[in-house]
C-alpha cells in the first residue's frame, strides 16, 4: 500500500524527502497522475500541495520570487507578474486549460523538465534562478544550468525546488513569447519561443532567446544572442533567423515534423525582433 | 382533440432527457449498479499481420482468481457477423492475425486492476509476416488478405449505361479538363463516452446492455456466435455518450467479448475501453483516394465526370461495401452532367478495420468534387457561387444514377441563403492576434446527401415501429432507434404527441431493448427521423383513429384523447391497443443493384457552406474565422435540436480539415491518446452560423428528411478551397495541417 | 488510509489507497456517477469537479490529497429540485446532446458564472468578448456532439441571469 505524508512545513518536507528519495513528490498531479490507473502505485507520496510558504509570490523592485507551489492560475493573476513578466503570465494562461492551471505548479513544470514544458523557455529567457533546498541546506542555480538532459536536471535525490527568482527586466527590455501548439488550447507545444530583448532606440543591446520543443530540453539559443548583439532590429531579425536555422536540430514525431519546427522556430524568433515584437 | 397544449412539430421543446443529463442522473453503462460484476480486459495483437502460433500463460501467475477466454470457448461460430463472416471475435490458434490490436484473448477478474494485471501475463505468440499498409500495396497484392485480389467490393456507375469510349470521346472534345487526385485522412469519432458493454446470463438467456447505436445489429451477430435462438439473446441500449457511427458495428465485437466472459465466469462481466484502447482498436473513417476528372465545354457546361475512388477498408470487410456505395453515389456531386462514370473500390489492408463515421463515404468524395468545382471556377475566372448555381442539380434534373429529382430539392434556397449572409470577403492581408501577418481566403461550397438507406435498402430493412396505449392511459413509442445525442427520444415524443393530439408528457419512448421493441433498422444513414419518425407518425395516427372510433361507440366522442385513452386503458379485458407500422417505400423508388441505376435515395438533403480562413504566415496555422452552413432539412421537427446537429457535424468536418488525424506507423495507431489524437476545443471552434432551410419532403414526418450526416460533407472542401484562395496553392490532401501548409510555401502565389 | 472530505456539503469518510484517483473514489466508493471518465489524462474535462473552490480534473487528483478538502460534483450543483442557472440554461438552449460531457461542463460553467469570471456581460449588447472568454475558460472541456455553439449560448444566458440577480455588469 502506498504511504502518504502531508508535511506541515518545508523543514518537515525536506526531512521526509531525504528519508524517502523514492517517493513521489506530488503537488498538482497534472503530470504525475496521467493514466494513474495504468502506472504502478508509488511506494509513497510526499504531498506538497498548499505547503505553507511554498506557494507565495513576492515582488519587489528588483525581482519577483515565485514559490514552487504557486499554481499557474496564481501566476497568471498576480499583478506584478502581469505587469513585469508578461510572457510568464501569458504562458501560464496557455498551459492546458482552466482545470490544469488550477493545479499545475511552477515546481512541477520545472521538476518534470519535459522538453515541451510550457513555462521553461520563459524562465530561460527571463534568466530565472532556482532556489533548491535539502536537509543539507539551500542553493541557488541559474535555471540555464538546471537542465542537463532529456527530463534530467541538477535536482539531487534529496532536494526540493523551493522557488524561482526572476529579475525584473531592465527598462528598455522587451519581453516576448509565443507558443505554437497542436491547437488553440489544451495543447502540447510543437515550437515555443521566449525572448528578452534590451534595446537602445532601435538597436539591440543584448538579447536572451530561448526555444522549447526543439531539443531534448529547453534551450538558450546563444548563437542567436551573439548574432543580434548591436544590430538594428530589422537586421537582427534576419540574423536571428539564420542563427536559429543553423543551430537547432528538432525532430519528427507524432505531433509535427523537424522541417516545420525549424521553419516556425525561425519565424517566431525573427518576429520577436520586428517592431511589433510578437506577444509581449 | 386536446386544445392548445400540444406543441406542433417545428417547436424547439426542451429535450426530454435534458434534466437527467445536466444533473448527472442519466446513467451510462459504466454508471450502472451491477453488484458482483467482474471487469473484462482484452489481450491484443502487437503485430499487424501474422499467424497466431500459441497463447502462453505465465505459469507463476495465480489464474484461479480470474477467467481467461480464447476462441476455443466460443460455442457457435467464431465470427462477428456484419455483412460477411470474415471477422473473428477472437483469433484462434493457427489463425491469421490481421491487424495491430486485434483481439486474441480475454480476461475477467473481480477488479479492473487484477484484470489488467492478469492480461499482462497472457502472451500471444505471433509469427509476423510483412503487412500490407497502403492502398497501392493492397492493389499490387503484396500479400493476399482477402480472396484473390484484396478488393472487398468494386462498384461502377455509368450514367445512361455510358461506355468507356463515350467517356473518352467527351474528354477528347472538351474545351477544358479539370483533373485532380484528392486524399482524405482517417478520422477518429472520439465520442466522449468510450465503448462499454455488460453481459449477464440468466436462465440460459444472454442479456447484453451497452453503449450502441443498433441493438438489432448486435442481436444478429450474437445469435450465430453464441449458438442461440433469437429470443435467447436480449440486447438493450444504455444511455449512450456519442456514437457518430463509431458505435454502429463495433459494439458487436465487445458484446461478443462480454458474453463469452460472462458465460465462463458465470457472472456479469463488464468491459469499458480505456480511451487509448478505444482510439487504437476501434473503427475510424475510411481513408480515401479519389481521382476526379471534369470535362467542360466552352460555355462551362459539364460534358462528363469521371471518378475513380479507392478506399482503405482495413483488415476485415465489416461495412466497407456500404461505405463505398455511399461514397460512389455521391462522387459526381450535385451537378448536371450527361456522362458520368464512377469506379469505386475498397481494399483490404492490415490496418484495424475502418468503419462507419458520419457521412459514411460521402465526405471523402465530396471533398474531391468540391475541390474540383473550385478549380473549375478558377480556370474559368468565374465566381465560385455562380459556377455552382449554374451547374447545380434541381428538380427535374437527372443524377448520376439516372434518378430524376422530384420532391424537396433545396438547391436555390440554400445557395440564396448563403449569398444573403455572405457579405464582402474579409481583407486579404491582416495581422493576427499574436502579431503575425495573416492571409485570408474564402470559399463557398455546395453539396448534397442522400437520406435513408440506398436504393431498396429501406425496403429490405422493412423497419417497424409501434405506438401503443400503456396500462395507465399514457402512450409508448417502441422502436429500436437509439438516442445517441441526436435527440431521437425527443423527436419521437414530439411527433407522436402531435399526431396523437396529446401533451408530450403523456408520451414515453421505451428503452431500446430487443425484448421490447421491433426492429426499426439501425440508427444510421440520416434515417431516424425521416423513416422511423415517419413510422411513429403513422402509428400515432392509427392509434388515435382507433381510440376515436372506440370513443364514439362508448359515448366518449369529442372528448380529449387523453381522457379516451385512460378510459380505454382501464378496460384491461380488451387487451393492448397498439399499432405496429412497417416501412413502405414511397412510390417511384426503383433501384437496380446490379447496374447501380435508378433512385439511389428517396430524397436528398441539400446544403451550402461558406468558410473564411486566416492563415498565419509565421506558423502556417489555419484559423477558421467564419463558417456558415445553410441546410435544407425538409422540416425541422425541433429547430434547436436540428441546429445542434448541424453545428456538431460542422465542427467535426472543420476538425477533420485542419486539426485531426490518425497517424499509422507500421499498422499501429501512433497517436492513440487524447493528447495526440486531438479534436477541436471551445477555443478552436469559430462562432458557427446555421441557416435552417425547409423544402418539405412529402413522405417524411411533417416534411422532414435526413440531417444527421449532411453537415459533415461539405466544410472540409470549403476549408481547402479557402486556403487555396488565401495562398494561391492547391490543397488536395487532408488534413490541411500547419506542416502541410508550410511545405507548400514555394508554391504560394500571393497576388 | 482513511480520508474525510466534504462532498456536496456532506462529510464522507472512506478508506482508500492514497494513490487512487479522486474520480474513482467519487464514482465507485461514493456512487456519485455523475462525474465521468473520458480519457484518464486530464485532456477532456469530463471528470471536472470543484476542489476547494477550483475546477479541477478529478482524474489527476490523488485520493490522499483530498483529506480535509471540499469537493463539489455535478450532483451538488442543484439546490434540491432547483437547478443551477447553468443547468437550466443548458436545457433551455439545447446545450446537451449525448450528455456525457455535460456534468463536467456544468460544474466548470457554474464555477465561472458564480465567481463572475466572464467579464462584460451586460443587460443587452455585444457579447463578442464575453463569448470569447467563455470559450477560453471552457477549453478544458471537450464536447464532440454540439460544436460548442449552444453551450456558449447557455453559459452567456446563465451568466446574464446570475449577473442580473447580483445587479449590474460584471
Amino acid at each position: 500500500m502506498t504511504a502518504y505524508l502531508r508535511p506541515r512545513d518545508l523543514d518537515e518536507a525536506l526531512a521526509e524527502r531525504a528519508a524517502h528519495p523514492a517517493w513521489v513528490v506530488l503537488a498538482g498531479g497534472t503530470d504525475l497522475l496521467v493514466n494513474a490507473n495504468h502506472r504502478p502505485a508509488p511506494a509513497g507520496i510526499l504531498d506538497l500541495w498548499r505547503l505553507p510558504g511554498l506557494g507565495e509570490i513576492r515582488a519587489d523592485s528588483a525581482r519577483i520570487s515565485i514559490g514552487a507551489g504557486a499554481t499557474w492560475r496564481e501566476v497568471e493573476r498576480h499583478p506584478a507578474i502581469r505587469e513585469q513578466l508578461g510572457p510568464l503570465a501569458r504562458a501560464a494562461r496557455e498551459i492546458g486549460a482552466l482545470q490544469i492551471q488550477a493545479r499545475g505548479t511552477l515546481g512541477g513544470n520545472v521538476g518534470t523538465s519535459s522538453p515541451v514544458g510550457d513555462s521553461l523557455p520563459v524562465l530561460l529567457a527571463l534568466d530565472a534562478t532556482l532556489e533548491l533546498a535539502s536537509v543539507r541546506g539551500s542553493r541557488h542555480v541559474p535555471y540555464r544550468e538546471f537542465c542537463t538532459g532529456y527530463r534530467t536536471t541538477q535536482l539531487a535525490a534529496d532536494e526540493l525546488i523551493v522557488a524561482a527568482h526572476i529579475p525584473v527586466p531592465a527598462p528598455g527590455t522587451r519581453t516576448t513569447w509565443r507558443k505554437v501548439g497542436t491547437r488553440r488550447a489544451q495543447s502540447i507545444s510543437k515550437v515555443m519561443g521566449a525572448a528578452a530583448i534590451t534595446l537602445d532606440g532601435d538597436t539591440v543591446v543584448e538579447a536572451r532567446v530561448a526555444l522549447g520543443a526543439v531539443a531534448d530540453r529547453p534551450l538558450r539559443v546563444t548563437a542567436v544572442e551573439d548574432a543580434v548583439r548591436g544590430l538594428p532590429l530589422a537586421q537582427a531579425a534576419e540574423a536571428a533567423r539564420t542563427a536559429v536555422r543553423a543551430t537547432i536540430q528538432p525532430i519528427d514525431d507524432v505531433r509535427s515534423t523537424a522541417i516545420y519546427r525549424r521553419k516556425v522556430a525561425e519565424n517566431i524568433v525573427a518576429r520577436f525582433f520586428t517592431s511589433s515584437g510578437g506577444v509581449s | 382533440m386536446d386544445p392548445q397544449v400540444v406543441p406542433p412539430v417545428g417547436a424547439s421543446v426542451p429535450r426530454v432527457d435534458g434534466v437527467a443529463k445536466v444533473t448527472g442522473r442519466a446513467r451510462y453503462l459504466d454508471d450502472l449498479d451491477v453488484p458482483g460484476a467482474w471487469h473484462g480486459v482484452t489481450v491484443r495483437s502487437k503485430v499487424a499481420f501474422g499467424v497466431l502460433d500459441a497463447i502462453d500463460l505465465d505459469a507463476d501467475f495465480d489464474w484461479s482468481q480470474v477467467v481467461v477466454v480464447t476462441a476455443d470457448d466460443i460455442p457457435g461460430t467464431n465470427t462477428i457477423l456484419a455483412i460477411e463472416e470474415d471477422q473473428p471475435a477472437l483469433v484462434r490458434v493457427g489463425g491469421r492475425v490481421m491487424h495491430v490490436d486485434e483481439p486474441i484473448a480475454l480476461v475477467a477478474a473481480p477488479t479492473r486492476a487484477l484484470a489488467f494485471e492478469a492480461a499482462r501475463h497472457v502472451h500471444p505468440r505471433v509469427r509476423a509476416l510483412p503487412p500490407v499498409l497502403t492502398i497501392d500495396d493492397a492493389l499490387a497484392k503484396k500479400q493476399l488478405l482477402y480472396k484473390d485480389d484484396n478488393v472487398y467490393k468494386e462498384l461502377w456507375i455509368r450514367k445512361g449505361h455510358t461506355t468507356d469510349a463515350e467517356v473518352d470521346a467527351a474528354f477528347a472534345r472538351a474545351h477544358q479538363v479539370i483533373e485532380g487526385t484528392y486524399a482524405t485522412s482517417p478520422q477518429e469519432q472520439m465520442y466522449i463516452e468510450p465503448q462499454a458493454m455488460l453481459a449477464e446470463w440468466r436462465d440460459g438467456r444472454c442479456h447484453i446492455v451497452g453503449s450502441m447505436q443498433c441493438p438489432y445489429y448486435v442481436h444478429k451477430a450474437m445469435k450465430p456466435l453464441l449458438g442461440l435462438a433469437p429470443q435467447d439473446v436480449v440486447i438493450t441500449q444504455s444511455v449512450t455518450g456519442g456514437g457518430f457511427g463509431g458505435k454502429e458495428e463495433y459494439p458487436s465485437m465487445i458484446a461478443a467479448h462480454v458474453a463469452l466472459l460472462a458465460a465462463k465466469a458465470r457472472r456479469a462481466v463488464k468491459i469499458v475501453y480505456d480511451r487509448d484502447e478505444d482510439i487504437a482498436a476501434t473503427t475510424k473513417r475510411h481513408p480515401c483516394r479519389t481521382h476526379h476528372r471534369l470535362a467542360v465545354d466552352e460555355r462551362g457546361e459539364i460534358l462528363a465526370i469521371d471518378v475513380d475512388v479507392v478506399m482503405d477498408g482495413g483488415a476485415y470487410l465489416t461495412l466497407s461495401p456500404v461505405v463505398l456505395s455511399r461514397g460512389v453515389l455521391h462522387a459526381a456531386g450535385p451537378y448536371r452532367a450527361p456522362i458520368v462514370r464512377v469506379r469505386g473500390r475498397v481494399v483490404a489492408t492490415n490496418h484495424p478495420p475502418h468503419g462507419a463515421f458520419r457521412g459514411f463515404g460521402a465526405p471523402q468524395t465530396t471533398f474531391a468534387y468540391e475541390r474540383q468545382m473550385q478549380k473549375l471556377a478558377r480556370a474559368r475566372g468565374e465566381d465560385p457561387l455562380a459556377v455552382r448555381r449554374r451547374l447545380a442539380l434541381r428538380s427535374g434534373d437527372t443524377t448520376a444514377t439516372g434518378q430524376v429529382l422530384g420532391f424537396s430539392v433545396g438547391t436555390d434556397e440554400v445557395l440564396a441563403a448563403i449569398e444573403r449572409v455572405a457579405g464582402p470577403a474579409p481583407a486579404r492581408e491582416g495581422v493576427g492576434p499574436t502579431g503575425s501577418p495573416v492571409r485570408r481566403g474564402r470559399s463557398v461550397c455546395f453539396y448534397f446527401h442522400g437520406a435513408g438507406f440506398t436504393g431498396s435498402g429501406e425496403q429490405r430493412l422493412a423497419g417497424r415501429a409501434t405506438v401503443a396505449l400503456a396500462a395507465d392511459g399514457t402512450f409508448e413509442v417502441r422502436s429500436s432507434s437509439t438516442d445517441i445525442g441526436q435527440g431521437a427520444i425527443t423527436m419521437f415524443t414530439q411527433i407522436a404527441a402531435a399526431s396523437l393530439g396529446v401533451d408530450p408528457s403523456l408520451v414515453s419512448v421505451v428503452d431500446p431493448s430487443t425484448a421490447l421493441v421491433p426492429d426499426s433498422g439501425p440508427t444510421v444513414a440520416s434515417r431516424t427521423c425521416m423513416v422511423v419518425g415517419g413510422l411513429v407518425d403513422q402509428g400515432a395516427r392509427a392509434v388515435r383513429a382507433q381510440l376515436e372510433a372506440w370513443a364514439s361507440e362508448h359515448g366518449l366522442a369529442g372528448r380529449p384523447l387523453a381522457e379516451i385513452a385512460r378510459a380505454r386503458a382501464a378496460r384491461t379485458e380488451l387487451g393492448e391497443l397498439a399499432h405496429t407500422v412497417q416501412y413502405e417505400p414511397p412510390p417511384g423508388i426503383e433501384w437496380d443493384d446490379a447496374t447501380y441505376t435508378g433512385a439511389a435515395y428517396p430524397v436528398y438533403g441539400w446544403a451550402a457552406c461558406l468558410v473564411d480562413v486566416a492563415v498565419d504566415l509565421d506558423t502556417y496555422e489555419v484559423a477558421i474565422e467564419r463558417c456558415v452552413q445553410a441546410v435544407d432539412v425538409g422540416k425541422a421537427i425541433n429547430p434547436t435540436i436540428v441546429r445542434g446537429q448541424i453545428e456538431g457535424g460542422t465542427l467535426q468536418a472543420l476538425g477533420w480539415a485542419v486539426l485531426e488525424n490518425v497517424v499509422y506507423k507500421d499498422g499501429r495507431v501512433a497517436n492513440a491518446n487524447m493528447t495526440n489524437c486531438i479534436v477541436p476545443t471551445f477555443a478552436d471552434a469559430p462562432e458557427l452560423e446555421t441557416i435552417l432551410v425547409e423544402v418539405p419532403y412529402p413522405f417524411g414526418p411533417g416534411g422532414a428528411k435526413g440531417v444527421g450526416e449532411i453537415p459533415m460533407d461539405g466544410p472540409a472542401a470549403a476549408v481547402a478551397n479557402a486556403v487555396e484562395d488565401a495562398l494561391g496553392a492547391p490543397f488536395d490532401t487532408l488534413p490541411i495541417s500547419p506542416e502541410a501548409v508550410g511545405s507548400t510555401r514555394p508554391a504560394w502565389r500571393l497576388a | 488510509m482513511k480520508i474525510t472530505m466534504e462532498v456536496n456539503g456532506a462529510a464522507q469518510t472512506v478508506e482508500v489507497s492514497p494513490w487512487r484517483r479522486l474520480l474513482d473514489v467519487l464514482r465507485e466508493d461514493l456512487r456519485l456517477t455523475g462525474t465521468k471518465e473520458g480519457c484518464g489524462e486530464g485532456e477532456c474535462g469530463a471528470c471536472t469537479v470543484m476542489l476547494d473552490g477550483e475546477a479541477v480534473n478529478s482524474c489527476l487528483v490523488a485520493a490522499g490529497q483530498c483529506d480535509g478538502r471540499k469537493v463539489t460534483t455535478v450532483e451538488g450543483l442543484a439546490d434540491g429540485e432547483m437547478l443551477h442557472a447553468v443547468q437550466k440554461a443548458l436545457v433551455a438552449c439545447g446545450g446537451a446532446q449525448c450528455g456525457i460531457c455535460t456534468p463536467g461542463i456544468a460544474v466548470c460553467a457554474a464555477h465561472l458564472v458564480d465567481r463572475g469570471l466572464v467579464r462584460g456581460i451586460g443587460a443587452a449588447g455585444d457579447d463578442t468578448s464575453a463569448r470569447a472568454q467563455v470559450r477560453e475558460l471552457l477549453a478544458g472541456n471537450i464536447c464532440r456532439c454540439t460544436g460548442y455553439q449552444l453551450i456558449v449560448d447557455a453559459v452567456i444566458a446563465a451568466a446574464r441571469e446570475v449577473a442580473g440577480t447580483r445587479g449590474g455588469d460584471r
